[in-house]
């Protein structure tokens, strides 16, 4: 038996499926969840990465969260993302170019701001996927 | 041509191009409508997921004590938020939510609290305008296609009303006027008071009883900290695209109506040329018939 997993943004569904296993990162630090994993509500870290691992063998999902929070119970995953997008969807030249810019609007700060770590987490979900 | 017959059939002429403009623009909203309405589904997991992860934390830590869903004992200011259209040709749509939100207006003030009035929509920014009301603030550009960055953008600064002190212009509850879509035929104007929150259920019980003991990351506080906000914009996400819906249906309605109206004109119209026509018709050929026994007569003596 394996988990029932959707991938939701405010405006609809990213990606819903049966998944045997999902990695994200909340303010804690990693969570993975499995089958019949206990209840579990976490809030997603500002802009990190979920990993999807699907049934069947398929290649892994790879999602990049703006942030959001995930909940676990029955073996339903629900991710709830403010903004998502999928590894294979991101438009790397664009978001290179959108970093460069939110980096130089930044300036030196001792933490990177909310957008530009959303996008440091497109470009790795584009990466690995 | 007679005078009156050109007359008749100018005004034909003129019927008939505000038919074609209103039919053209009831196609587009029976085209538009469909897909509100998709966008209205779309967004419902989100809200429902949001919804029972407020209500497991909530119904876990027994005492919540977060300002968002304490009611202040005696509230001064209020705020009202009204979601109005961008564009008219939309029948009733924008004078039912004004007259909504007037009565909750007088209503609020009935109980000694001050309003202070946050307009979304052109039609609703022009009505306060042209009667020299205040707003707060305004937002337009986006009342037929609502974006989620629209709710986030009109949340933080409702909730940054919330979180000031009343007695530096702070408000003590936040109600939102909309048109609430029931269906294709039915759409009505609404009062929902967004905070402080209640908690509404939008999902049935769950079957196997009360909700499952969850584990919070990192705690069940700081659960509920980052999640409310969030359920305030999402309840008003909710609310734009309710009423997006709504004013296409209406537009939908109103221009059908339109249609129909010149259609029945047009016709009442065409018989009214007919009959003028034959007026003529007939005034010619007794015009000929009288002429030509005038001329009968004179060759007879």
């Amino acid at each position: 038996m394996s988990m029932q997993v959707e991938l939701v943004q405010p405006e609809g569904e990213l990606w819903s499926g049966n998944a045997e296993m999902v990695i994200a990162r909340t303010l804690d630090g990693e969570i993975g969840l499995l089958t019949n994993h206990a209840p579990v509500i976490g809030i997603l870290a500002e802009g990190s990465m979920v990993q999807i691992r699907p049934d069947g063998g398929g290649a892994d999902i790879f999602a990049a969260v703006s942030g959001g929070f995930l909940s676990m119970c029955d073996n339903r995953v629900s991710i709830l993302a403010r903004q998502a997008e999928l590894g294979t969807d991101v438009d790397t030249p664009n978001v290179e170019s959108f970093l460069a810019e939110a980096l130089r609007d930044a300036g030196a700060g001792p933490e990177e701001p909310p957008d530009v770590r959303y996008y440091r987490a497109l470009l790795r979900a584009a990466e690995q996927s | 041509m007679g005078a009156q017959l050109r007359a008749v059939r100018r005004r034909i002429r003129s019927v008939q191009s505000t038919a074609k403009i209103t039919r053209a623009q009831e196609l587009i909203a029976s085209s538009r409508i469909i897909k509100a309405q998709q966008r209205l589904h779309a967004a419902a997991p989100y809200a429902r997921e949001l919804t029972r992860a407020v209500e497991a934390v909530v119904s876990r830590s027994e005492n919540v004590d977060h300002p968002l869903t304490q009611p202040v004992v005696s509230p001064t200011r209020a705020a009202v938020l009204i979601l109005t259209s961008d564009r008219g040709f939309c029948g009733g749509f924008n004078a039912n939510v004004l007259r909504e939100a007037q009565s909750l207006r007088a209503l609020l003030e009935s109980r000694q609290i001050e309003t202070v009035t946050y307009v979304a929509g052109r039609k609703g920014i022009g009505w306060h305008r042209f009667r020299g009301r205040e707003m707060a603030a305004e937002w337009s550009g986006f009342s037929d296609t609502p974006r989620h960055e629209n709710a986030t953008e009109v949340a933080s600064s409702l909730l940054e009303a919330f979180n000031r002190p009343t007695s530096e212009g702070g408000v003590d509850e936040i109600h939102v006027v909309y048109t609430q879509f029931v269906s294709m035929l039915t759409q009505q104007a609404v009062v929902h008071r967004l905070l402080p929150l209640e908690i509404v259920q939008t999902y049935e019980e769950p079957p196997a009883g009360p909700l499952p003991m969850y584990e919070f990351e990192p705690s069940p506080a700081d659960v509920l900290n980052a999640l409310l906000p969030w359920y305030v914009e999402s309840r008003l996400f909710q609310a734009l695209l309710d009423s997006a819906a709504s004013e296409i249906a209406a537009r939908r309605r109103a221009m059908k109506s339109a249609t129909d109206n010149a259609n029945e004109l047009i016709e009442q119209l065409s018989r009214e040329a007919n009959k003028a026509r034959q007026a003529e018709i007939t005034q010619e050929i007794s015009e000929i018939v009288g002429g030509a026994n005038a001329l009968a007569d004179a060759t007879r003596e």
